[in-house]
Order: structure tokens, then C-alpha cells, then sequence
């Protein structure tokens, strides 16, 4: 699929003048989760890429704090006030496991806050959640991550003056060179250092960085930086990712890459929660969305039923986003329902 | 003019014990600020407990030189916890403030008339040298050559100092270049994105403080070897001219703190020599001694200059420094 179907629109409702869909690759993104399909047709990626079995993730009807059939991720009244604004105030939330999913909700909604507390960046004034089943109320984030739930930053945080090879490296976690004594004595950790970097330079390569591997991280575009971020966050070898808009600002063939790794990940057995703004997306490769408005969750379920969800609508989507989107994709007729 | 005794005089400097004992201070500061990106302004505070923490161990306590220079190395490791525990959770700028408040307050505890029993309080300490030159290796003699002549004793003390240097070189550039430097210098680009790949910056901050607050007390004792120990030698304006030797040899470099602190008291050496001389042959409309103070205004503009066309210091390289915000 070429870059062009994937323009990075900073809203969904912005017309996209893509007339020349090939509408015969094209065919359910949305997904309704109960047909077999293989994200080949999809998404027109890499042919490895395993089938979006999706379907059937919660144990009951969609509805904000419905239980998943496996979560790896349970979180119960978390709540983090800013002065006399609740920035997060989420009642009961699991996360599916083995799944891609998208947290959407306007500006402000306090998603990028609920991401710092889960990751431990942040601390709530109440709640509990519990990772594997194991809680991580009042752990450090430095410990969460080497549970095995990594994350990326909305604002990159690349490391400038070092280079993109070494910060690969910095990711790969129980480094016996990272032991300060060890350090000092190369022969301890040198065969180590070298399955490292032979790690990093495979990720580097299919996140086509490879070339870019000498040089500083200050030196790339913001879209690599948000590539590299994401490779970087992979070193550590994770269960779960969070990732924080990971396409905001990503030019579109950029994007296109992002998507494929995303849905790579799923595909290598990792769950990945992410906040996106755009829809487009967000209905490509999510199996299940949740949706904040004002620090609470106000809706989750299967991407095709949350953005039809007239509370959805009216906080975040708007009214015309299904008409704009699918008519404009040729995918969908006035109704909203799928044409192709 | 006499050129000759200035420059001579200028030369004697590259091998004083003050500049070796810089050296190494100018090394720990590397590790602190260049490598893991604190801002230590009590580098002074270190060295006066390397120092005093020598002295007192001979004076007070009877101990060899090597077991209380290994005294200096302890005080040093738990003045650096003392200080880490607190400040290390907290962002740069307020390590800064803390660092510079604690020096303070180490110096004018060993200033104050309290532990004069132990510190001899504003007079300080002298006369702990038996020791140390008792295991002086080298033939006795005044020896060297140029404008580097020296007692045997004189040798010893800046042999040993260079000797400190060497192996602090070799240990910052071994830690340097292991995966341990590697998320030193992590943490000093961003410590969110570390702690966000699983690494406990906490621990990382507190190492890089200990290591590189040793290396201040070893540049502290080297300083005293030769000569006495004073309070008012550790005001902040040692942590500062410390400072402005790292940042004249690059802060991130293996060689930049020694050349600095070499380039730095060769300049206030010969500076030192020069105004004054230019004073008394009219040059200079005040006094000689007016003009010996000049000195510190002029390395002040050099530093400013440096910091702001060359930021990466002299040894550092170019390209590092050009993306940074």
C-alpha cells in the first residue's frame, strides 16, 4: 500500500483527496471481529504478518470498564487531580492481552496522564493496578519497565549526543557491562555487548535506520526520532507497550512504516495500548478502543461500534467523521456502513 | 620585563602539586557534570574533606599516609550518599544549589572553633608530612631540569600525584567506554527516556557522585601533600576555578580535565607574573598588586568567551556540540 492512503491528517475529518484507491485490495479495516481475515489484505504489508484475530476480547457487551478474557493490564479507581482539576478519573479498566489498543478522547482528557501513572512516571492519589497480575501502585517506572511494560514519550525523548546505535544498546536490559564494577573488566561483557548490537542492528535495519546508525540522535527528523524511540523502547524486550501518539508528526510514509511495525508487534506476541487522534488509524490497527473524555472512560469496545457510539461522537469524533471518512475512502455509504 | 623569570616562573606551574591535585579534581567534575550531566558546585567541599580528612587521620589519630588517605577516600564516598540522597531525585539547577550550600558548610565546620581540637580551626592544619616523605622511593637530592628542580621530597609528592592522575585517566576512560558510561551518558541527555528503557538512574547519579567526589578528595589530598592544609583555601571560588579548568579542557573528554587545569595555572601563572610587571613599567594605570588581581577578571572574560564560542571546550569534539538545543 502506498504512502498516500495513509495521509498523516491532523484531523480525520480533513478531506483527503486519494482518488486512486485500488478498491479491490482494499477491504474491512474496521473490522466487525467476527470473520477470519489475514491483515495481508489489510493492510498490504509484509506478507508475515499474522491474522487479526481480534474478536471477542471483552467477557461482556462493550461498555467502559467491561472485563477482558485475558488482561494483562487491570487497573481500579485511579484517580490523579491537577489543583482542583481531576485529570484522571478512571472507575475500573483492563487492557486485552495480545491485542493492539487505541485510547482516543480530546485534548485534555487526561490520557497521556493516565499513560504517565501506568508506567510509573507519575504517581495517583488514589488507585491500584496491577500488571500480570502483579500491582505496580507506588513501583518506580524504571522497575514497571523491566517488568516488561515499556513505553514512548509523546514529545520524543531521544538521547542527542549519543548515537543512534548506542542508544539501541542502551535499551537491551540485564547488561552485566551496566554494573559499574563489571564495567571495568571488557572480557566480562564483551560477548554480551556483541549479541547487543547485533540485536540492535537488526531492529535498526527493519526500522530502516540502519544507515543512520553512526550518527548522533539529535542529527534525525522527527519522524525517525519517533522511530528510533519506538525500536529503542523494543531493546527492552517488552510484553506490553505504550505508546504515546506514536504518529503525531510522522510524515505520511513514515506513518505507513509505524503501522507496520505496530501491527508487528502484535504479531511477535506483544500488547500495545496507544493514544492516537488519528481515526484513520486508530480503525486500521486497533482491536479495541477505549475512550477518555474529562479523566474518565466514557466508552470502549471493538473500533467500529465505540465510533458509532453517540456519546463518542459528541465528546471526541464529532457528527460527520463516519460520513467524511467513508465516503471519501469509498469504504463506507452515508450510513456509515461498509461498501467494499 | 624579565621575561625570563616570568616564563620560568610560568613553566614551574605545569608540574606544581596544585595543578596535578586540579587535575584530578578537574576529572571528577568530568564524570560529574560531563559524563552524567550533574551540576556539582562543591567540588571544594570534596577536597577540603580529602584534605582535611588526611591530615587529621596523621595528626589526629596517628594513622600512615596510606590508611589516611584512605580515610579521605571514605569521607568522600559518604559525603557524596549525604548529598546524593537527597538532591539526586531532584533536577539539575537544585544539586547545584545544594552542592554549593554544602561545600559551605563543610568548610566553615572545619573553620569553626568547635572540633579545634581536631581541625585547629581558622589556622589549619601542617606539619603531617613525616609519613608520606618516609616512604619516598626516589635518590635524595635536589634534581630536574629547566625550571622543574625539586627536592627529592618535591618529586615524590608530584610523582605520586601524576601517578593518581594516570590511574583516574585510565579509570574514566575504561568506565567511559563500557555499557555502565553508556547509560551515564544516557541519563545526562535525558534521564526519563533511561528510566522509561528499565535503568535505575537513581543508583547511576549516586555511583557517578561517589566516583567522581573520590577523585575531588584525591585532588584535595595531592594538593596538601606538599603543604598545609587551610579553610580558607576551600571557598567556592575553588569549586569555580576547578570549573573553569574542566570547561577549558572540554567536559566530556578523557584528557580535557588534565590539559584544562594545565592551561589553567599556566595562565593565571603567567598572568600572575605579567600584570604586575606591566603595572610597574607604566603600562597599566594601577598598582602591582591591583594588577596581579586582574588576573581573575581576565580569566573570567576567557571563560566566558569559551563557553560561549567554544563550548565543548578545547579537546571536545565540534560535532557533539552542534545539535544541542
Amino acid at each position: 500500500m502506498s504512502s498516500n492512503e495513509h495521509p498523516a491528517a491532523p484531523s480525520p475529518r480533513e478531506p483527503q483527496e486519494d482518488g486512486h484507491r485500488d478498491d479491490a485490495e482494499v477491504t474491512d479495516h474496521t473490522g466487525d471481529f467476527g470473520d477470519d481475515r489475514s491483515s495481508g489484505d489489510t493492510l498490504d504489508v509484509a506478507p508475515t504478518h499474522e491474522v487479526h484475530t481480534s474478536h471477542d476480547l471483552a467477557t461482556g457487551p462493550p461498555a467502559p470498564g467491561v472485563g477482558k478474557k485475558d488482561p494483562i493490564l487491570v487497573a481500579d479507581h485511579i484517580s490523579r487531580s491537577f489543583g482542583g482539576i481531576k485529570a484522571v478519573d478512571v472507575e475500573h479498566l483492563e487492557i486485552p492481552r495480545n491485542a493492539i489498543t487505541a485510547l482516543i478522547g480530546p485534548n485534555g482528557a487526561g490520557k497521556t496522564t493516565l499513560f504517565n501513572l501506568l508506567s510509573g512516571f507519575d504517581q495517583p492519589d488514589s488507585g491500584e493496578w496491577s500488571f500480570n497480575g502483579r500491582s505496580l501502585a507506588g513501583i518506580p517506572a524504571w522497575k514497571a519497565a523491566r517488568r516488561g511494560q515499556v513505553r514512548t514519550f509523546q514529545l520524543t525523548k531521544v538521547l542527542q549526543r549519543l548515537t543512534v546505535l548506542e542508544s539501541m544498546k542502551l535499551g537491551a536490559t540485564g547488561q552485566t557491562g551496566e554494573r559499574m564494577l563489571a564495567s571495568i573488566f571488557p572480557f566480562l561483557w564483551r560477548a554480551q555487548e556483541k549479541d547487543i548490537e547485533a540485536r540492535a542492528l537488526e531492529l535498526l535495519q527493519k526500522f530502516k535506520l540502519y544507515d543512520k546508525r553512526a550518527d548522533y540522535s539529535a542529527a534525525l527528523s522527527g519522524g525517525q526520532r519517533k522511530l528510533l524511540e519506538m525500536a529503542r523502547a523494543l531493546m527492552t524486550d517488552p510484553e506490553f507497550v505504550l505508546l504515546d501518539e506514536p504518529m503525531a508528526g510522522v510524515n505520511p510514509a513514515l506513518v505507513q512504516s509505524l503501522l507496520d511495525h505496530v501491527i508487528d508487534l502484535k504479531s511477535e506476541g506483544m500488547t500495545v495500548l496507544f493514544v492516537e487522534h488519528d481515526m484513520h488509524m486508530v480503525r486500521h490497527i486497533a482491536d479495541w478502543v477505549v475512550v477518555m473524555a474529562e479523566g474518565r472512560i466514557v466508552a470502549e469496545g471493538p473500533p467500529d461500534v465505540v465510533m458509532s457510539d453517540p456519546a463518542v461522537v459528541d465528546a471526541y469524533l464529532g457528527s460527520h467523521l463516519d460520513q467524511d471518512i467513508g465516503v471519501i475512502t469509498g469504504r463506507y455509504d452515508e450510513e456509515g456502513n461498509r461498501i467494499s | 620585563m624579565d621575561w625570563g623569570q616570568i616564563l620560568n616562573n610560568t613553566a614551574s606551574f605545569i608540574l606544581s602539586a596544585e595543578t596535578i591535585g586540579f587535575m584530578l579534581a578537574a576529572i571528577g567534575l568530568a564524570i560529574h557534570f560531563g559524563y552524567a550531566g550533574l551540576l556539582n558546585f562543591g567540588m571544594a567541599g570534596f577536597m577540603a574533606i580529602g584534605a582535611y580528612g588526611y591530615a587529621i587521620s596523621i595528626l589526629s589519630f596517628g594513622l600512615p599516609w596510606w590508611a589516611a588517605m584512605g580515610v579521605s577516600v571514605l569521607g568522600a564516598v559518604v559525603f557524596a550518599v549525604v548529598l546524593g540522597i537527597p538532591t539526586l531525585r531532584l533536577r539539575a539547577d537544585y544539586l547545584a544549589i545544594v552542592t554549593i550550600a554544602a561545600a559551605e558548610i563543610v568548610r566553615l565546620l572545619f573553620q569553626t572553633q568547635l572540633f579545634d581540637r581536631w581541625t585547629n580551626s581558622a589556622d589549619g592544619l601542617g606539619g603531617y608530612h613525616e609519613s608520606f616523605r618516609a616512604a619516598n622511593p626516589l635518590p635524595a637530592g635536589t634534581y630536574g631540569w629547566g625550571p622543574w628542580y625539586y627536592t627529592d621530597q618535591g618529586w615524590w609528592a608530584r610523582v605520586f600525584g601524576l601517578v593518581l592522575v594516570a590511574v583516574a585517566v585510565l579509570v574514566v576512560w575504561l568506565l567511559m567506554r563500557s555499557p555502565w558510561g553508556r547509560v551515564l551518558k544516557g541519563i545526562r541527555e535525558d534521564e526519563d527516556a533511561v528510566r522509561s528503557l528499565g535503568k535505575n538512574v537513581f543508583l547511576y547519579k549516586m555511583q557517578a557522585l561517589i566516583i567522581g567526589g573520590v577523585m575531588g578528595a584525591l585532588g584535595g589530598v595531592v594538593i596538601a601533600l606538599p603543604s598545609a592544609v587551610i579553610p580558607q583555601y576551600y571557598l567556592p571560588s575553588l569549586t569555580f576555578f576547578v570549573w573553569t579548568a574542566l570547561l577549558l579542557g572540554g567536559a566530556a573528554t578523557i584528557f580535557g580535565p588534565v590539559l584544562g587545569a594545565v592551561l589553567y595555572w599556566v595562565l593565571m601563572a603567567f598572568l600572575a607574573g605579567v600584570l604586575p610587571a606591566m603595572a610597574n613599567a607604566g603600562y597599566l594605570p594601577m598598582t602591582a598588586t591591583q594588577a596581579g588581581n586582574l588576573r581573575f577578571v581576565v580569566v573570567g572574560v576567557a571563560l566566558m568567551l569559551l563557553v560561549a564560542f567554544r563550548p565543548q571546550g578545547i579537546l571536545g569534539s565540534k560535532k557533539e556540540m552542534t545539535f544541542v538545543k
